[in-house]
C-alpha cells in the first residue's frame, strides 16, 4: 500500500484558502476582552481576545491603528471587526482585526450626545459668553493631576516661552469616580481666592470612559460660571469632550494650552524694542522736519543779507533823489527859455525902437505919458524924450 | 486712564501702542511730541521693568482645613 502524505505547507496552505474562501470568516464582528497586548515598534498591534472559555490570537497593522479612539490596554472590553485567516508558517489561524471600538460605550456615547444637545440648547456653548483670555496672565492655574506628563508637559512648553512665568497646580484627579466632583471644587477654589489669571483644565488621551468626568454635566457648569476664563485641553486633538465645548477655549492639547496661556517672552521683548524703535523713528523725523523748515527759511537771502534789503532802499532813495534834480533842472531849463523868448517879444515891442527910428515921447512933469494934445495947456512943462536923452519944454 | 504704576502688562502694552500711532501722526507740535516720546518710553521701560521683574515659579496648591497652601512644586 502506498502511502501519500502531504507536506505540512500544503495541508496549512489548504486550511488558509478553505478559511478564506468562507464569507462569514472574511468579515467577524467579535467580542471578548484584550489581554497579553503589545504594540510591536514596528506600529502594529499583537493581542488576544478573550471571554470565559475561550481566546484567539488578533494582530491590527499599523496601517489601522491610527484609526482608533482609544488606546487599547489589557483587560479592556471591546468590540472588533477583522478578518480570520491563517498564519500559514505557525500553523494559526487569528483575527486580522480592522476596526476595533470599546464595547460598552454605546450608553456612554448616548448620554454623551444627550448632554451636549441639552448643554447646547441651554447656551452653555454659546460665544456670547466666552471670556477673552488674558494676553499677559500673571499666574496660570492648571487643573490637572500632579504626575504624569501632562503637567510636564505644561510646565516645559510654558516656561520655554517664559522663563519667568508663574504657574500654580491644582491637582486634581482626571478619571475615575468623584473626579468631575474634585474638578469642580478645584474650579470654585480658583474662582473663591483668585488663585490665577486663567485657568488650565488639562488631561491625557484616554478612552470614552477616561475622559468621562469632562463631560460630566457639574464640570460643564463649573466651567461655565467660572469667572477666571478656562481653557480646556483634554485627551488627543480628535478627542472632544463637553468640557471643550463649554471652555472659553480649547486647546487639543495640553501643550497648545500652554502655548496659548503663556505669551512668548521673546515676541514680547522683540514688540517692545519695535515700539522703541517707532518712538524714536517718529521723533527724529519731526525733529527732522523742523530742521528742514529752519532751513529753509535761514538760507532766505533776508537771513543771509541782512544789509541788502537796506541797501536795496539807499539806492531806490538815490534814484528818487536824482529823479528830483532832473525834474527841477528840466523845469527851470523849460522857464529860461520862455523867458528868453519873452525877453526878445518885449524888446521888439520896447518904444525905444520907435524912438531911434526919430520919433519921441511926451512927458509930463511926472513921466506920464502924454497922448492926446486937448489935455495940454499954455505953460505946461513937459518932457520929450528922445533917442539919445531927454529935454524939458514948455507948451506955447 | 489709569495711571502708569497701577497699569497691567495689557494695559501698559496697549497705551503704548496708542503713544506709537499718536507719535507717528504728522499734526503733533514739537514740544507735544517730545512728552510724547517720553511717556511712551517711560511706558516701553516698564514694560521691560515688568517683565525683568517676574519670577519663576511653579507651585502646588494644597487645600487644607486652614485654606488654601502654596508650597514649591516638587
Amino acid at each position: 500500500m502506498e502511502y501519500n502524505p502531504i507536506t505540512v505547507t500544503d495541508l496549512n496552505r489548504y486550511i488558509k484558502n478553505k478559511v478564506d474562501g468562507d464569507e462569514f470568516l472574511n468579515n467577524v464582528l467579535v467580542k471578548g476582552e484584550i489581554s497579553n497586548f503589545k504594540h510591536h515598534y514596528t506600529g502594529h498591534m499583537y493581542f488576544t481576545l478573550k471571554d470565559e472559555n475561550s481566546l484567539i490570537k488578533c494582530i491590527m497593522f499599523k496601517t489601522y491603528t491610527p484609526n482608533l479612539k482609544f488606546v487599547p490596554r489589557d483587560g479592556m472590553k471591546v468590540m472588533l471587526l477583522g478578518t480570520v485567516s491563517v498564519f500559514e508558517r505557525d500553523g494559526v489561524y487569528q483575527i486580522y482585526c480592522k476596526a476595533m471600538q470599546e464595547d460598552g460605550m454605546g450608553n456612554l456615547y448616548t448620554a454623551y450626545e444627550e448632554l451636549k444637545n441639552k448643554l447646547e440648547k441651554q447656551g452653555l456653548f454659546d460665544n456670547k459668553y466666552k471670556k477673552p483670555i488674558p494676553k499677559f496672565p500673571k499666574c496660570i492655574g492648571v487643573l490637572t493631576a500632579s504626575t504624569g506628563s501632562v503637567i510636564r508637559d505644561i510646565i516645559n512648553v510654558s516656561t520655554r516661552r517664559n522663563p519667568n512665568c508663574y504657574i500654580k497646580l491644582l491637582p486634581v484627579p482626571v478619571q475615575g469616580k468623584g473626579a468631575a466632583d474634585k474638578i469642580v471644587d478645584a474650579i470654585k477654589i480658583m474662582n473663591k481666592y483668585k488663585l490665577a489669571d486663567v485657568i488650565i483644565l488639562a488631561r491625557g488621551g484616554g478612552s470614552l470612559e477616561d475622559l468621562w468626568p469632562f463631560n460630566e454635566e457639574i464640570v460643564a457648569h463649573a466651567i461655565f460660571e467660572s469667572e477666571l476664563p478656562v481653557i480646556s485641553a483634554v485627551g488627543h486633538e480628535t478627542d472632544f469632550t463637553i468640557a471643550d465645548f463649554v471652555a472659553d477655549l480649547r486647546a487639543p492639547t495640553p501643550s497648545a494650552a500652554a502655548e496659548l496661556a503663556v505669551p512668548n517672552i521673546a515676541d514680547i521683548l522683540l514688540d517692545l524694542n519695535k515700539y522703541n524703535n517707532r518712538l524714536k523713528n517718529s521723533l527724529n523725523k519731526k525733529i527732522e522736519l523742523m530742521r528742514l523748515r529752519y532751513e529753509k527759511c535761514i538760507v532766505s537771502r533776508v537771513y543771509k543779507e541782512p544789509l541788502q534789503k537796506i541797501n536795496e532802499k539807499y539806492i531806490s532813495i538815490d534814484m528818487k533823489v536824482k529823479q528830483m534834480h532832473n525834474i527841477i533842472n528840466n523845469r527851470i531849463k523849460d522857464n529860461k527859455a520862455k523867458m528868453i523868448e519873452l525877453i526878445t517879444k518885449l524888446d521888439t515891442l520896447s518904444p525905444l525902437k520907435t524912438l531911434a527910428r526919430g520919433y519921441s515921447l511926451t512927458m509930463d512933469s511926472n513921466g506920464k505919458i502924454i497922448n492926446s494934445a486937448k489935455s495940454l495947456k499954455k505953460d505946461d512943462k513937459l518932457i520929450l524924450k528922445f533917442k539919445d536923452g531927454d529935454t524939458n519944454v514948455k507948451v506955447i | 486712564m489709569k495711571k502708569e504704576d497701577n497699569m497691567n502688562f495689557e494695559e501698559a502694552i496697549k497705551k503704548l501702542e496708542e503713544i506709537t500711532t499718536e507719535l507717528e501722526k504728522d499734526d503733533l507740535d514739537l514740544d507735544t511730541s517730545v512728552s510724547k516720546f517720553e511717556e511712551g518710553m517711560k511706558i516701553s521701560k516698564l514694560c521691560s521693568k515688568m517683565l525683568e521683574d517676574a519670577e519663576k515659579r511653579i507651585s502646588v496648591l494644597i487645600n487644607t482645613e486652614d485654606g488654601i497652601v502654596e508650597e514649591d512644586f516638587e
